[in-house]
């Protein structure tokens, strides 16, 4: 920063400068901004404390991290969606009910309709997606509060999934179906009994690494074509290192366990297209464009009611996604399924930096957030901690990661 | 300092303000006598408001240096409640009234008059705020809801409650920004009044000419320094000015030689009526063109339909049962959305721009690519380091006061964000641009620097619109001038034939009833 050119107000008092305050203050201004992750990496590290038997740590047993991934699959998957709606200054409240209602279906069309494993996940995508477009309708054309029409929709479709599945359960999905929820994918190679590591696993691991430190490099290599600032080389490869190693520990307990499981693939390809449509396409620029200021987006042009729309029927498939993930790892669609998944979905997003008023959220935050809940949650049931407990600790933690957010932004002089 | 003889109701010894990084008031003095009207000018960010902030006690006392001494005696406020305690009240320029409540709720909000057991006496309030408007000189029931009401009653609702607080001295921020000639000359008057009922009044303006005929005397304030004290009988605008910018400003308005082509725009039988009302009538059959190059300006008192013919006119983004014909060059083109006047070759920069022309909570570089993604867009994704490219050259050529594109707008000066919305609609392409209230809150010398950016356009073979209530604005920078009155066109001058008198005449005409 020079102030050559920033002559707006008295007498600009410059702290010296060298080469290393500016990679300090890069550096500290990086971790306020991932506060977040910070947070995820400090509540891994005391429940990998707190979980220590036998000398191990029951947390970061490689069973335990894949279970992680699994068990919090749909809650993430969920929040891809809300960070979006919460983005565009909406929410929603029926995830979770949309979530039973479209696993009840896929159930019922599987069970009674002779639907084969992947019509009924095709039908109940189809679904989710209307049910979306009617909330969308409600929201953008109609003008009604997202809030009052997604809490419509959360009576709504827990009394239409009760209808469907008339007050019982469908169970024993296919193997397939089943694999979305359960499924792993390993092509383990016989070492005669003795401990085994899935070299698919690795070779998976190992090209995500490579991907990341590709896709990273030319980031910075086209920023600074730009002539942009970019981060000291330095903390930008300590970064990157201290990701691979993160990464390639994942990898390696899912190599010695079962495997990498199908949730992981589903939600890896949901990250990278989310990042990208958030963050670099029309669509996901105008949804930001609305949360800031809606007024200024459609006079710029923006087709707010379009996008709207949109971003409710996008809310409508994920929920019907994570839906049938939750279905096929219980292998039972029941009435119940999906209660207060909205709750943890919205914290996700929170958590992960989101604002109420709008216009700020990340999708990357909300896996984050996701992730706190989700380590939180798999923590305590290790520790043996009832859910009564759990779900206060989990919302003094909600509390607790808006208030930092708001304390920062505002020591930040933001608004 | 008005005369001799009359004490200062009000010393600001050396108060001097850091934020981290900033020095925003380095050793400024103010003296204010009693019972004076104190006019305080400055450029924006030169310090005014942040000095306001400190006598209020906004910022309490131990975050600044220097003495405050209020009737003689030193104090110390650690927050507004402590300065209103001593009778010092500030008007802050966004109104500070709860839309939903009555005036007399307004008014008596958390200062409530109670009755028996601690409960509201509302036969009490109401009757005390018939009172106080009674003295405020606005006509209006005090279970009038806010919403209401128009913004120069909301004024003097705030000046009213002011006074239910005893109020000795009265900060006005801004006062007449948002005011039509009417109601700022109904304010004004009642400033005076106050003055002979005793009550010192510190106003800060833009307005030369106002602050002229009110004010006693007029402290300058540039980059945090005081720069002079000028009692009544010496104030002019050029010394004011001179005094605002550090340099002369020989020029208001800088040179413009038009070279007029064809036309580009028409505009035929143009009619819109009000969005919820759709009986009532606007816009009414508005007929107008703007020729390349040229620049047309639109004058009208507030609420003469000027913001609902441009906004009508740009996507249907005001209005009902909106009829009439666009042509441009000579061909017939639709504006029913924004997107589409978009595409047609119109832009539209607003005259609010924090509440519809930005994203404050986004980055300069996102909000001037915000009209026109689709540039940007290569294989189906946005190319961001196209996006900072473009962004960093607006920065540059529109001289945008920022190290920065990666800067939030929420944090820029008023004329910044101008050239930021500006660049926004630069940067679409436009072949007719229509700036409503383009300097509307902006210091001198940035209006300057607007008013050079308006001709640049023109000189480029660009139609522009410019609608103000300035009529020196609109004098000094347009080649032809509309007028409008309720709605209708009610006359059309070129800029020869133009001045104050003639405009005025035209836009204060009645139509046949």
């Amino acid at each position: 920063m020079t102030d050559t050119d920033n002559k707006a107000v008295g007498a600009v008092v410059q702290p010296a400068q060298n080469r290393f305050t500016t990679a300090l203050s890069h550096v500290l201004s990086d971790l306020g901004k991932n506060g977040i992750f910070l947070a995820l990496i400090a509540v891994v590290v005391l429940f990998a404390i707190l979980t220590v038997q036998d000398g191990t740590s029951v947390l970061l047993r490689p069973q335990n991290i894949s279970n992680l991934i699994v068990q919090n699959g749909y809650i993430l998957i969920l929040a891809i969606g809300m960070v979006l709606v919460i983005v565009a200054g909406h929410i929603d409240l029926s995830v979770g009910s949309v979530a039973a209602f479209v696993g009840a279906i896929s159930g019922v069309l599987i069970r009674d309709a002779g639907f084969s494993w992947w019509a009924a996940i095709i039908a109940a995508l189809v679904v989710g997606a209307l049910v979306g477009a009617w909330q969308g309708f409600w929201i953008a054309y109609v003008g009604i509060p997202a809030f009052i029409v997604t809490l419509a929709g959360m009576l709504i479709f827990r009394g239409l999934a009760l209808v469907v599945l008339g007050n019982s359960n469908v169970g024993s999905f296919p193997t397939e179906y089943r694999a979305l929820g359960n499924g792993f994918i390993s092509f383990p190679i016989d070492t005669g009994g003795r401990s085994h590591i899935d070299p698919f696993t690795l070779a998976i691991g190992a090209f995500a690494i490579i991907a990341l430190i590709v896709q990273q490099l030319r980031t910075r290599k086209g920023r600074s074509a730009y002539g942009q600032e970019v981060e000291p080389l330095v903390w930008f490869v300590v970064k990157l290192v201290a990701v691979a190693i993160g990464v390639g520990l994942i990898t390696y307990a899912l190599a010695v366990f079962k495997g990498v499981p199908i949730t992981l693939i589903v939600l890896a390809i949901l990250v990278l297209v989310y990042g990208i449509v958030s963050n670099r396409s029309v669509f996901g620029r105008h949804i930001y464009a609305i949360g800031g200021n809606r007024h200024a987006a459609e006079l710029s042009g923006v087709k707010t009611k379009k996008v709207d729309f949109f971003i409710f029927v996008n809310m409508g498939l994920l929920a019907a996604l994570a839906g049938l993930v939750f279905t096929a790892r219980l292998n039972l669609a029941g009435p119940k399924a999906g209660t207060g998944f909205e709750l943890e979905a919205i914290s996700a997003a929170f958590i992960g930096g989101a604002a109420v008023q709008g216009g700020v959220g990340t999708i990357g935050g909300a896996i984050i957030g996701g992730l706190i809940i989700g380590v939180l949650n798999n923590g305590m049931s290790i520790l043996g901690i009832g859910i009564d407990w759990q779900q206060a600790v989990k919302g003094f933690v909600l509390l607790l990661a808006v208030a930092f957010d708001v304390y920062n932004k505002r020591r930040s002089g933001g608004r | 300092m008005a005369t001799q003889n009359v004490p200062n109701i009000l010393e600001m010894r050396s108060i001097t303000k850091t934020f981290p990084g900033v020095k925003a008031l380095a050793d400024v003095t103010l003296e204010v006598a009693r019972g004076e009207i104190h006019a305080i000018c400055g450029e924006n960010g030169a310090g005014k408001s942040t000095l306001m902030k400190v006598l209020s006690g906004v910022y309490p006392s131990g975050s600044y240096e220097g003495d405050i001494v209020f009737e003689d005696e030193v104090v110390q406020f650690k927050d507004i409640r402590d300065s209103e305690a001593k009778g010092i009240v500030i008007i802050h320029q966004e109104l500070a009234l709860s839309p939903y409540l009555s005036i007399a709720e307004n008014i008596f909000l958390n200062n409530e008059v109670k009755g028996a057991l601690g409960l509201i006496d509302w036969n009490k309030t109401n009757l005390e705020a018939s009172k106080l408007l009674a003295r405020v000189g606005l006509r209006e029931s005090p279970t009038t809801r806010i919403m209401d009401i128009g913004v120069g009653k909301q004024q003097l609702v705030e000046i009213a409650k002011a006074l239910s607080k005893r109020v000795k001295l009265l900060i006005l921020d801004e006062p007449t920004a948002a005011l039509n000639d009417e109601d700022s000359s109904h304010l004004l008057d009642l400033i005076l009044h106050l003055k002979e009922q005793g009550i010192t009044s510190i106003i800060i303006s833009h307005k030369l000419n106002e602050i002229k005929k009110i004010a006693d005397s007029v402290t300058v304030i540039r980059d945090g320094n005081t720069i002079e004290t000028i009692s009544k009988v010496d104030v002019t605008e050029e010394r004011i000015i001179k005094d605002m910018v550090g340099r002369d400003l020989e020029h208001r308005y800088p040179d413009h030689t038009p070279n007029i082509g064809e036309e580009i725009l028409r505009v035929e039988n143009w009619t819109a009526h009000h969005p919820q009302d759709v009986t009532r009538v606007t816009v009414n059959n508005v007929n107008l063109n703007v020729r390349r190059g040229e620049i047309v300006g639109i004058a009208g008192l507030m609420g003469a339909g000027r913001t609902e013919f441009a906004m009508s006119l740009f996507g249907r983004s005001y209005g009902s049962r909106i009829s009439g014909k666009v042509f441009k060059n000579g061909k017939e083109i639709k504006t029913r959305t924004v997107a589409e006047a978009i595409s047609n070759g119109l832009a539209y920069a607003t005259e609010d721009r924090k509440q519809y022309g930005l994203n404050l909570i986004e980055d300069i570089k996102r909000n001037v690519s915000m009209a026109s993604l689709e540039k940007l867009v290569h294989g189906g994704l946005v190319n961001d380091n196209e996006e900072f490219k473009v962004a960093n050259e607006y920065r540059k050529s529109m001289n945008i006061k920022s190290p920065t594109v990666l800067a939030k707008t929420g944090k820029l000066s008023g004329g910044n964000q101008q050239k930021v919305v500006l660049s926004k609609w630069i940067y679409s392409d436009p072949d007719v641009l229509i700036l409503d209230e383009p300097t509307r809150g902006i210091d001198v010398g940035a209006k300057y620097e607007i008013y050079t950016i308006i001709n640049r356009l023109a000189s480029e073979g660009k139609g522009i619109i410019v609608i103000s209530s300035e009529l020196p604005e609109l004098l000094g920078i347009c080649d032809r001038i509309y007028a409008l009155s309720e709605g209708t066109i009610t006359g059309e001058l070129p800029i020869a034939e133009a001045n104050p008198e003639s405009l005025i005449k035209l836009m204060t005409m009645e139509k046949p009833r």
